[in-house]
């Protein structure tokens, strides 16, 4: 159950989506997202959709699992659509009891699902296709001006690459102690939500000290390894642009304006 | 005897629909007959653990049914908790699962879920805890005070103090000292031969396996290629060998002998048969 929640998980491959530079590809969800808040109809919905289709295509990454990382975020898309069909005044399409549905509320509606959903599936292609690490080397390189303005960038990326390094395995972690548990008859399923939130202590309580300690052993180690900070520090990898992501920032700029000249035809 | 867990075709695969997907019990039929020590032996990544989570339901299989008496166990999923309180599960290394502010509270989780009353829980709190070899002085410390090896003990007690029908403790002496391995151990045969509970216990060690178990099953890549008396499965060294095991070291011993041209049977796999099969050859009694 838990293993649904897949953020930050990478699956490793060899299409042009996983050899592409991490820079490139952080700017070019950037412009995906950005084209994906301009689009304002069908035609630019259309066309934000059809290169995410065709990113995903590239990636060989299982839609399914695509469509799997939507899951932990259901009840957000539901709420917002919701409050966006019952709240935008127009045109009354139907009414009953104090509520009434506009046309408009069923457009914005339907927008916002579909912005909500091509923003997530967006930006998990990314993850998905970059490796944490990968991942925060481009954004360390991206962020590398703000340096000067004293802004800590390498330590900033340090503990972001921790961090999504250590969520998969916090989750296997906690999966398996609530096997242990589970076998030791816990129940977590039923019960009022007094009950629930105390059958999680069993979960909370060795989750924290296992975390605790792997935070203290990964000290040591990086103290072990004369890890002082980013200051002169060189990289394994060093990262370069080359002619296939020039290109594909082309075609992704030509789809940010193909979007904005859309829309200003409220398109 | 009869069976009281019984395996029929199991399949689990790991990561269905992701690049990741693999087997890892591919096909195992197997029996676990009421009252026996049984063994499970296996290379590392052989798929004993993901197995013998199956046999209390911790884990759905994929293809395959489990029987515990006669009744699948996934016949009824809500009834599952119940198979959990028959068929007791110890982890490995499962020293990471205590939580509770004293070891008394922390044996006692597992009764407690089971919805016993007061004094039989204190009672198999009690008797749990002196099985596992862990004193009365410990009962009121925090679990977190302990040494490795005595907060094995507590988890290991958490299990017994319900009962089980079939206790099964996945490598339950990884990581101990000799003599931790040794007590650890002989508390778990004391506690197999008082009680008469069905033990399941999964070892890499094959010297332990050989002075504990009535019987043997070897996984090897996700499946089952042996099983039978200790006997039996020694007498296969070569197969063995070939999956990634050993033989104990008496046997090894015998074998080297045997080789030499010494005349006894090469799969003793105990010091005392050893030691019998020599003195026997000799025509006298052992002096030593
Ligand atoms: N939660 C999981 N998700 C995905 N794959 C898993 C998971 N647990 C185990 N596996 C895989 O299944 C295979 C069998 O694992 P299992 O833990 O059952 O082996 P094992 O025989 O207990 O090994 P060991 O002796 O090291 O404990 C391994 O290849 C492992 O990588
Ligand atoms: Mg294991």
């Amino acid at each position: 159950m838990l293993k649904d929640i897949t953020l930050g998980q990478f699956f490793p491959g060899n299409s042009l989506a996983h050899r592409l530079d991490p820079r490139t590809k952080i700017v070019l969800t950037l412009l995906y997202i950005v084209a994906l808040f301009c689009a304002k109809w069908f035609v630019s919905y259309g066309l934000v959709a059809a290169v995410l289709l065709i990113a995903v295509k590239i990636s060989g990454v299982a839609p399914r699992a695509l469509v799997k990382g939507l899951k932990p975020i259901l009840f957000i898309i539901c709420f917002t659509a919701v409050l966006n069909l019952l709240y935008t005044p127009g045109e009354p399409l139907v009414s009953f009891w104090i509520f009434t549905i506009t046309r408009e509320g069923v457009q914005t509606a339907f927008f916002m699902i579909l912005r909500i959903v091509m923003l997530i599936m967006g930006t998990f292609l990314l993850t998905y296709t970059t490796s944490p690490i990968a991942l925060t080397d481009g954004l360390e390189t991206l962020l590398g001006p703000l340096k000067k303005i004293r802004v800590p960038v390498h330590e900033l990326a340090m503990i972001m690459s921790i961090a999504l390094r250590f969520i998969p395995t916090l989750i296997e972690e906690t999966d398996k102690i609530m096997s242990a548990q589970k076998a030791r008859g816990a129940d977590f399923e039923t019960g009022n939500i007094l009950q629930r939130a105390r059958a999680l202590v069993p979960i909370l309580v060795p989750l924290f000290i296992s975390a605790f300690r792997r935070a203290d052993e990964l000290a040591v180690a990086m103290e072990c390894r004369c890890y002082h900070g980013g200051q002169g520090r060189t990289k394994l990898r060093v990262l370069r642009c080359e002619a296939r992501d020039y290109l594909v920032l082309l075609a992704y700029c030509l789809m940010l304006a193909g979007v904005l000249v859309l829309a200003r035809f409220g398109l | 005897m009869k069976p009281i867990i019984r395996v029929e075709n199991l399949v689990h695969t790991y990561g269905i629909n992701t690049p990741f997907c693999r087997s890892a019990v591919d096909g195992v039929s197997m029996e676990i007959y009421e009252g026996e020590f049984l063994g499970i032996i296996g290379h590392t990544g052989s798929g004993k653990s993901t197995l013998i989570q199956h046999l209390n339901g911790l884990l759905k299989p994929t293809g395959g049914t489990i029987f515990l008496g006669d009744r699948d166990i996934w016949a009824d999923p809500k009834k599952i908790r119940e198979v959990r309180f028959r068929v007791g599960l110890v982890f490995q290394y499962p020293e990471y699962q205590l939580f509770e502010e004293t070891v008394y509270k922390d044996i006692a989780f597992g009764a407690k879920n089971m919805g016993l009353e007061e004094g039989e829980i204190d009672r198999r709190v009690r008797s749990a805890a002196a099985f596992a070899g862990l004193g009365e002085d410990l009962l009121d410390k925090s679990p977190f005070d302990l040494s490795g090896g005595q907060k094995r003990r507590v988890a290991i007690a958490g299990v017994i103090a319900m009962e089980p029908e079939v206790l099964i403790l996945d490598e339950p002496s990884a990581g101990l000292d000799p003599a931790g391995r040794r007590s650890l151990l002989e508390n778990i045969r004391r506690y197999h031969r008082e009680r008469g509970t069905t033990v399941v216990m999964v070892s890499h060690s094959m010297d332990e396996v050989a002075e504990n178990v009535d019987r043997i099953i070897v996984l090897a890549d996700a499946g089952v290629v042996m099983s039978g008396t200790p006997h039996q499965v020694f007498s296969r060294a070569r197969e063995l060998m070939d999956v990634g095991l050993n033989v104990p070291q008496v046997t090894q011993v015998a074998m080297e002998l045997t080789r030499l041209g010494v005349d006894i049977d090469p799969a003793v796999y105990t010091v005392a048969d050893l030691r019998a099969a020599l003195a026997a050859r000799r025509g006298g009694t052992a002096k030593c």
